[in-house]
């Protein structure tokens, strides 16, 4: 009866085989959240009647066997930047406190379509802006195998709902790493798809040329349940892609025979945790074993990708975050004398330390006498960083392998007076967001501390298919031991 | 590179943010740091080198475009409910003209 709640492909398969029905999956997620999330922190808000309406509906289609996509009746959760119809919705800012959006974001409304239930929304860094979910407005999320630590982020809280087991599968965003990142210190898969995969539509906005939507799921193939459920062309985002969106999970057991792997040089230096660099070593061997070829590469412009990024990514936030003037939504300063006065109270009031660092930054590298020097500088170096890339995927490699964090998850507070030493926690993988290419980040191990490993894996645009066969091929090979959360 | 505190306060207008004086010498220390830190790319060759300025599949995006045509939106009332301030049919600010 009181079953616990399977992971997302499992999942899936036990609705088909009517193993199991989406009210009591729900019943089992929401079980495990009131009985662990009061220590995590990974959910702000859950949506529990709005969850039992949409399982009740869930449980007639999966009996009269019509369910509208194989992800009907899943409990789902998301990150609290996407646009939900009548839920609250703040992307972990006071500014945005109390606002309620009259639409659904595309990714909603797809997984609704699809039939997924949707239970809540997910702590985040504010804006997106962070490396450890504390930046969030409303307290941090802490890491489920260690509470004193971060899960990382910013979707620290899509990352640790899944890996505490409250949710079989959940969505974040990322614009430097922010999936992949966490994904990697929970010890779970997290996908950052190609940029133009999924639609933004609904998305708050943070840095719109990195910006790309994608899921998190304890494995390979649930993560390829959950892109297949989001991708494709939104005539309402104008960058999505309109290439056809293939079958993900038909193509995940190809193995790794034959696939050439690239194993950059700049991304085992200074910095790399000796223990990440023995376990991430040690997964790729393991896919050599499986008939895979490790190929010793080159990315040299990788050195400049930390620096590019944080020009980039504050310059479009200083323009992304200009909407946010206590006019049309959220909060709004008291008793100003002038307009401008207002903006200026309203915004010092409503945004965190780190989004205002990350403006004023922005604003800088944007203002008169200063765009050439860094924004234009910066988009030039993009286009080095892309063509490492293009180059090593032209001579053969298929993926690039690296660690996807230098360091196990850190302690809350470590680095949190540090904006430069939090921000190199994205080294590897900031490129791939510079670059549009799909990454994901799997579980290659633990340290000795008990904490996870992430192994990265960066695949060529919009073959999130192959990309996903490699990840599968490495899940298999490494073949990570089950470990009982210490909660 | 340093930054200085005129330049800090210029930057803070522009992004129409009211920093206390605490918070300015804040940024003075802290976008110092991060500026020496972003230095490091003023000695990159990036002569004959087109910035990036579209992650996605250029050729793509430009097909893209769909007609310019009206087309529904948001009703109004539900809209404006979102306004810290509004009169039903406008939002409302401070007076900017006397």
């Amino acid at each position: 009866m009181s079953a616990p709640l399977l992971p997302l492909s499992a999942l899936c398969r036990a609705f088909e085989r009517r193993e199991a029905k989406p009210s009591e999956a729900l019943e089992a997620s929401l079980r495990r959240i009131a009985r662990i999330d009061g220590k995590v922190h990974a959910f702000l808000r859950l949506t529990e009647e709005e969850a039992r309406s949409a399982a009740r509906e869930s449980d007639e289609r999966r009996a009269r066997n019509a369910p509208l996509s194989a992800l009907d009746g899943v409990p789902i959760a998301i990150k609290d930047l996407f646009c939900q119809r009548g839920v609250e919705t703040t992307a972990g800012s006071r500014i945005l406190a109390g606002y309620v959006p009259p639409y659904d974001a595309t990714v909603v409304r797809k997984l609704r379509e699809g039939g997924a239930v949707l239970v809540g929304k997910l702590n985040m860094d504010e804006f997106a802006m962070g490396s450890s979910t504390e930046n969030s407005a409303f307290g941090p999320t802490r890491n489920p195998w260690d509470l004193s630590r971060t899960p990382g982020g910013s979707s620290g809280g899509s990352a640790a709902a899944v890996a505490a087991k409250m949710v079989p599968g959940t969505l974040g965003t990322d614009t430097g790493g922010s999936i992949r990142q966490p994904a990697a210190l929970v010890g779970c898969v997290g996908l950052k798809p190609t940029y133009g995969r999924v639609s933004r539509y609904g998305v708050v906005a943070f840095a719109s040329s990195l910006d790309q939507v994608g899921p998190f799921a304890e494995d390979v193939r649930g993560a390829a349940l959950l892109l297949q459920a989001i991708a494709g062309r939104d005539e309402n985002d104008q960058t999505s892609s309109s290439r056809p969106v293939p079958d993900y999970a038909t193509a995940l057991e190809g193995g790794a025979r034959g696939l050439r792997i690239g194993i950059p040089a700049e991304y085992f230096g200074e910095g790399l945790d000796p223990e990440v660099e023995a376990s991430v070593r040690s997964a790729m061997d393991a896919l050599g074993r499986e008939g895979a070829t490790l190929v010793p590469i080159s990315l040299p412009n990788s050195p400049h990708a930390i620096a590019t990024y944080y020009i980039v990514a504050t310059a479009e936030a200083s323009s992304n975050l200009a909407r946010y003037d206590g006019i049309r939504y959220g909060h709004r300063a008291q008793g100003p004398r002038s307009l401008i006065e207002l903006y200026e109270r309203t915004r010092a009031e409503g945004f965190g330390a780190e989004v205002k660092r990350r403006i004023l930054l922005g604003t800088y590298a944007l203002s008169a006498g200063y765009y050439d020097a860094y924004y234009l500088r910066s988009q030039k170096i993009r286009t080095l960083i892309r063509r490492d890339f293009e180059q090593v995927f032209a001579a053969g490699i298929d993926a690039v392998a690296s660690p996807t964090s230098p360091t196990p998850a850190f302690k809350l507070g470590e680095k949190i007076d540090d904006p430069l030493a939090m921000y190199l926690n994205d080294i590897y993988t900031v490129p791939a967001n510079l670059a549009g290419l799909p990454g994901i980040s799997i579980p290659c191990g633990f340290s000795r501390a008990g904490l996870p490993i992430g192994l990265q894996l960066i695949g060529r645009p919009f073959e999130e298919a192959a990309l996903l066969r490699i990840a599968r091929a490495a899940e298999r090979a490494v073949g990570v031991p089950a470990r009982e959360l210490p909660l | 590179m340093s930054i200085d505190r005129g330049t800090v306060r210029h930057v803070a207008r522009l992004a129409r943010l009211a920093l206390s004086p605490e918070e300015e010498e804040k940024t003075v220390r802290e976008l110092g740091r991060v500026l020496d830190y972003i230095e490091r790319l003023s000695g990159v060759d990036v002569s004959a080198v087109e910035p990036l300025t579209f992650a996605g599949d250029a050729a793509e995006a430009k097909e893209s475009m769909r007609p310019d045509e009206p087309r529904p939106s948001l009703p109004r009332e539900e809209v404006l409910e979102q306004a810290p301030e509004h009169d039903g049919s406008t939002y409302l600010v401070p007076r900017i003209i006397e």
